[in-house]
């Protein structure tokens, strides 16, 4: 451990792009695709920049006391499962969350980054970032992973924090560039994305509870993976469940797997009876 | 071409060590201490935003006396090692020892090769998950590194602080209460008043919280604890 002098600032991921480049999710000499494929269908190496579509549908959606933001857990590799457990939702600090479409292993890698990014930055400022300042970092982030878009590694979050300044929940969606934009009420990416929106405009209004908030997420993910190959539904002979947490002013909870269930069976049960 | 002037080995580096304890004595002290549930750092402190004891991973807590600069350079140089390795491995490989390591050798490389010592003195605590596991490392200016055990002080009255906590602290870890009024009785004897807990910085490991164990201790809280 040489005696660095500070002119790194307090960028965990500056300071691994400067010390340890071979580390970040762009590393060079990274130019083929191993495993998951975001979306199951040739994306077109080099040539032009690949349809943004993912198998995955995650969402958030805003309640009373923040955001909820949930997920499905299905992974594709061409036309075949790859995953029927994996978890899409992140926690990322005390007061923030991810929610990830696209390749999974650099998916996976870029929560972490950001994980480790928010805490380093706390541990060497003394104060967290601010929610504004945390989303626009996530950006920069992705803005620095475009060259792997073009080897058909695409990662896009859904960012949701409770700003602790404001007393509120926000969304941000980003692009490919790293393009951040803030949603005001809900939003939903991934493949069976415009699906799970579809049901969600039918059904938001301002100030949802917290038990209303999550029936409608629920619901957009149910019929998201009726109409989306990519996407998984609930799992009845597994138990396996979409994963949903809450990011209010009492942190990150996770909603039980069981709570989940319930709501499922309850939906599909109306669903039989025609409902 | 002038001669350059001949200085035995022996006297630069009497020199430099004087140099150096003179800078270090001038500062407050801070004294790390190992309770029932993991480990307190009581550090004089009358500045409410300049910290000297700081979070570096989920177990490791750092804190130095001596010159700011040059301490809170090496707590930065601290939280960049633990978290690389944290990311680069696993959280649980991010170890007090290796961190003490890096530092040990970080100072004593500077004492030996730059004409200015570093006028610091720090401790690497980490707590364990039982008493028999917990880890404190006090490393001096010229990277002479001493694995302690129950407590360890440093800064400008360190002796006299060893000397007084070593009668009092008997019959094992006490509860934190115990620990804390113990800390600043110490602190108030080697510098003759009283000090008001506002003027104290508390933090602890708290072998009880999951992840993250670091916790600052607020003035109010303390007084709640002492009373």
């Amino acid at each position: 451990m040489p005696l660095f002098p500070d002119n790194y600032g307090s960028s965990f991921f500056d300071y691994l792009a400067q010390q340890r480049p071979d580390l970040t999710p762009a590393a060079k000499g990274w130019t083929s695709a191993p495993g998951l494929s975001s979306s199951g269908f040739d994306e077109g190496r080099g040539s032009h920049v690949p349809p943004v579509a993912h198998g995955t549908t995650v969402l958030a959606v805003k309640y009373q006391g923040g955001v909820l933001i949930a997920g499905d857990r299905r992974a594709t590799e061409g036309y075949q499962i790859a995953g029927r457990r994996m978890e899409k939702v992140f926690k990322i600090d005390d007061h923030s969350a991810m929610a990830i479409a696209g390749a999974a292993g650099p998916c996976i890698e870029m929560a972490k980054i950001f994980q480790t990014e928010l805490e380093h930055y706390e541990k060497l400022e003394g104060v967290q970032l601010s929610c504004e300042g945390k989303a626009n970092k996530l950006g920069q982030m992705i803005k620095a992973n475009l060259p792997m878009v073009f080897q058909g590694l695409v990662v896009l979050p859904i960012y949701v924090g409770y700003d602790l300044k404001r007393s509120e929940g926000r969304i941000f969606k980003y692009d490919i560039t790293g393009g951040r934009y803030e949603e005001s009420d809900y939003h939903s990416i991934g493949s069976g994305g415009k699906d799970a929106r579809n049901t969600i405009k039918e059904h938001f209004r301002k100030n949802l509870s917290e038990e209303e908030a999550l029936q409608v997420a629920l619901r957009a993910l149910y019929n998201a993976a009726e109409e989306d190959v990519g996407t998984g539904g609930p799992d009845l002979v597994r138990g396996i469940y979409p994963t949903a947490k809450l990011v209010s002013l009492a942190g990150i909870t996770d909603i039980d797997e069981q709570r989940i269930g319930t709501l499922y069976a309850a939906l599909i049960d109306a669903r039989k009876r025609g409902a | 071409m002038p001669l350059p002037y001949y200085v035995s080995p022996e006297q630069m580096m009497q020199d430099k060590a004087e140099y150096a304890k003179k800078g270090i004595a001038k500062g407050r002290s801070i004294i790390a201490m190992e309770y029932a549930d993991g480990v307190l750092m009581v550090a004089d402190n009358p500045s409410v935003s300049l910290y000297k004891i700081s979070e570096i991973y989920d177990s490791i807590a750092f804190s130095g006396a001596g010159k700011y600069s040059e301490f809170e350079n090496l707590r930065k140089a601290g939280i960049r090692h633990a978290d690389l390795k944290g990311y680069m491995y696993s959280r649980e490989d991010v170890t007090a020892r290796s961190l003490a390591n890096g530092y040990s050798q970080t100072l004593g490389t500077i004492f030996s090769q730059e004409i200015k010592p570093l006028e610091v003195e720090i401790l690497v605590a980490q707590v364990g998950e039982s008493r028999e596991t917990n880890e404190l490392y006090r490393i001096s200016f010229d990277g002479s590194i001493f694995d302690e055990r129950g407590f360890a002080a440093i800064g400008g009255r360190a002796e006299a602080l060893q000397v007084f906590l070593k009668e009092r602290y008997k019959n094992g870890p006490p509860s934190l209460k115990d620990a804390l009024a113990l800390c600043v009785a110490a602190l108030e004897n080697v510098t003759n008043q009283k000090l008001p807990l506002e003027g104290l910085e508390i933090a602890v490991l708290d072998r009880g919280r999951t992840g993250r164990k670091f916790r600052r201790i607020s003035p109010v809280e303390s007084r709640q604890f002492l009373a």
